[in-house]
């Protein structure tokens, strides 16, 4: 057994609906935390002022915002991880400490955005580079040559793995259309009614090569929260708690910059994910359901090879054939990811993990899925991993 | 689109510290990377110490500046309305002889015929009255 011992568990999940409508109100992202927030409370039958640690999101609404709202009045923990989308997994481990130390006793992990009807991350990028990991880099030495966003900073990676080991376009796709395929079955996914072949994802137009249209992940507005305790607290709630049962961070070198790295491949979890794997005792073989990180096609696979998942350039080949798609050997991305659900900044691949392992997953339920992984990919790949039990 | 952003000047690099030195060498035609005094190794992007021999040390040491592409892509639809006449572009990462990446354009040279490896070399341009951005062109 190792620090965490799988004492610590999430105990409640919340979420909002995710939208993507013009007329939405754009703006500060407190008000969908926040219902996030009370959803995930309510769901672990706590009230409001049981909550003694908030972990906020980087850039979104600071803990004291969360705390006056909700009525924390006792607010002894708080922490925010500058890892842009590895942030959830990176505040999970945080959690799991400060439950596990008796820094606090029931810590909720927040996050929301009006992705689509406020600043996209396109101009929050360019506006605000502090707001990104990378900013003041990206400022001087990728911006003035028209690279403004993350579809332009990692479609150089995509196509270099291409080049390098033959990855096809038709391999991204299947990422894509796989991803569709889990949205298909699940009632909160944005794309749920609109199936994706691979002839019409090859004839989406290019956004950044080799990036087409349906590689890209969905800016939304919508919120998710979960809620942190022991696993001796938990047995005093309501719902069946979810155990973090490993976890890991880290960082490719130099953090900051995708170019100049001696492993242009190199991810966080490339050195991250063994350590996780360890301190949960187990192998690849027993994870049942993967959720990924997903704001790109390829960022899929290659987390998949970086974490071992199968060798470096056989990625393309390990997604296609319906391996990850429902029903496969490793469903990956069960709600649909960033790709075909929303892009809520990772928070709902923790929600969706949870539903899947409390077998509340409906019709996209994986048979009995017993362990799943949840990685977190932060500009310019900072990695998380969290292994979660039942 | 939100007002903010609906301007039309191009993103410059904020010329202070090192990116302000990079930029000023390149204002004088000439490709300078920070190369360790201690060490004698050579770095991009500037950083304050060496991240080999932590060395605080450095000079500004001329590249020759040729070198290769080292990977590219080709920007169809740009994420900021300034790029909006450019597209297509083709972003490169340029690998020089002295081992160093950095982010360009290749110029004179249509997104299709652009190669890994393909031999280059720098040109500089002049892109408002304080900053001069290296481009590179077919060597
Ligand atoms: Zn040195």
């Amino acid at each position: 057994m190792n620090a965490l011992e799988g004492r610590a568990c999430i105990v409640g999940i919340g979420d909002t609906p995710y939208l993507r409508e013009s007329d939405g109100p754009g703006g500060r992202s407190l008000a969908l935390e926040l219902r996030a927030s009370e959803a995930a409370i309510r769901d672990a039958g706590l009230r409001n002022r049981d909550i003694d640690g908030i972990l906020p999101f980087y850039g979104l609404s600071i803990a004291e915002d969360l705390a006056v709202n909700l009525g924390v009045d006792d607010l002894r923990y708080q922490a925010t991880s500058h890892v842009g989308g590895a942030g959830p997994g990176a505040s999970l481990a945080n959690a799991a400490m400060a439950v596990g130390s008796g820094m606090a006793s029931y810590v909720l992990i927040p996050g929301g955005w009006y992705g689509f009807s406020g600043r996209r991350v396109r101009q929050i990028v360019v506006q605000d580079p502090s707001a990104m990991s990378g900013g003041a880099n990206a400022r001087d030495f990728y911006f003035p040559f028209g690279l403004t966003a993350p579809v332009q900073w990692f479609s150089f990676i995509a196509r270099l793995h291409m080049d390098r080991y033959g990855t096809r376009p038709e391999q991204l796709g299947a990422v894509a259309v796989a991803q569709r395929k889990h949205a298909r079955r699940n009632p909160g996914a944005l794309m749920r009614d609109k199936p994706l072949s691979l002839e019409s994802y090859l004839a989406a137009p290019v956004i950044a090569d080799p990036y087409r249209l349906f590689d890209c992940s969905l800016e939304a507005d919508g919120g998710a929260a979960f809620v942190v305790t022991t696993l001796e607290r938990a047995r005093d709630l309501r719902a069946q708690p979810v155990r973090l049962l490993g976890s890991a961070q880290g960082q490719p070198f130099p953090a900051d910059d995708i170019v100049t790295r001696e492993d242009v491949f190199e991810l966080g979890l490339t050195r991250a994910t063994a350590r996780a794997f360890r301190m949960a005792g187990i192998g690849h073989d027993d994870v049942d359901f993967a959720e990924i990180y997903d704001p790109f096609s390829f960022q899929v696979i290659q987390q998949l090879e970086e974490m071992g998942f199968c060798k470096r350039g056989e990625g393309g080949a390990f997604v296609e054939g319906g391996r990850i798609e429902p029903g496969g050997a490793l469903p990956v991305n069960t709600h649909g990811g960033l790709l075909s659900e929303a892009h809520i900044l990772g928070m709902n691949h923790f929600v969706e993990a949870v539903r899947q392992l409390r077998g509340e997953a409906g019709e996209r339920q994986v048979k009995n899925a017993d362990i799943g992984i949840v990685t977190g990919f932060g500009d310019f790949g900072d990695g998380s991993i969290a292994i979660l039990g039942r | 689109m939100d007002p903010k952003s609906a301007g039309t000047e191009k993103p410059l690099p904020l010329m202070e510290g090192t990116t302000a030195a990079f930029y000023g060498h390149c204002r004088n035609r000439e490709l300078r990377f920070q190369r360790c005094t201690g060490c004698g190794r050579w770095r991009h992007v500037p950083r304050l110490c060496c991240s080999h021999c932590g060395s605080w040390d450095w000079e500004w040491a001329r590249s020759s500046g040729r070198g290769k592409v080292f990977t590219w892509t080709v920007v169809a639809r740009p994420m900021h309305p300034a790029f909006a006449g450019d597209a297509p572009y083709a972003p490169a990462i340029i690998e020089l002889e002295e081992g160093v990446r950095m982010v360009s354009w290749v110029v004179d040279c249509p997104p299709e015929e652009l190669a890994t490896g393909m031999p280059v070399a720098v040109i500089f341009e002049d892109v408002t009255d304080e900053v001069t951005l290296p481009r590179f062109r077919r060597a």
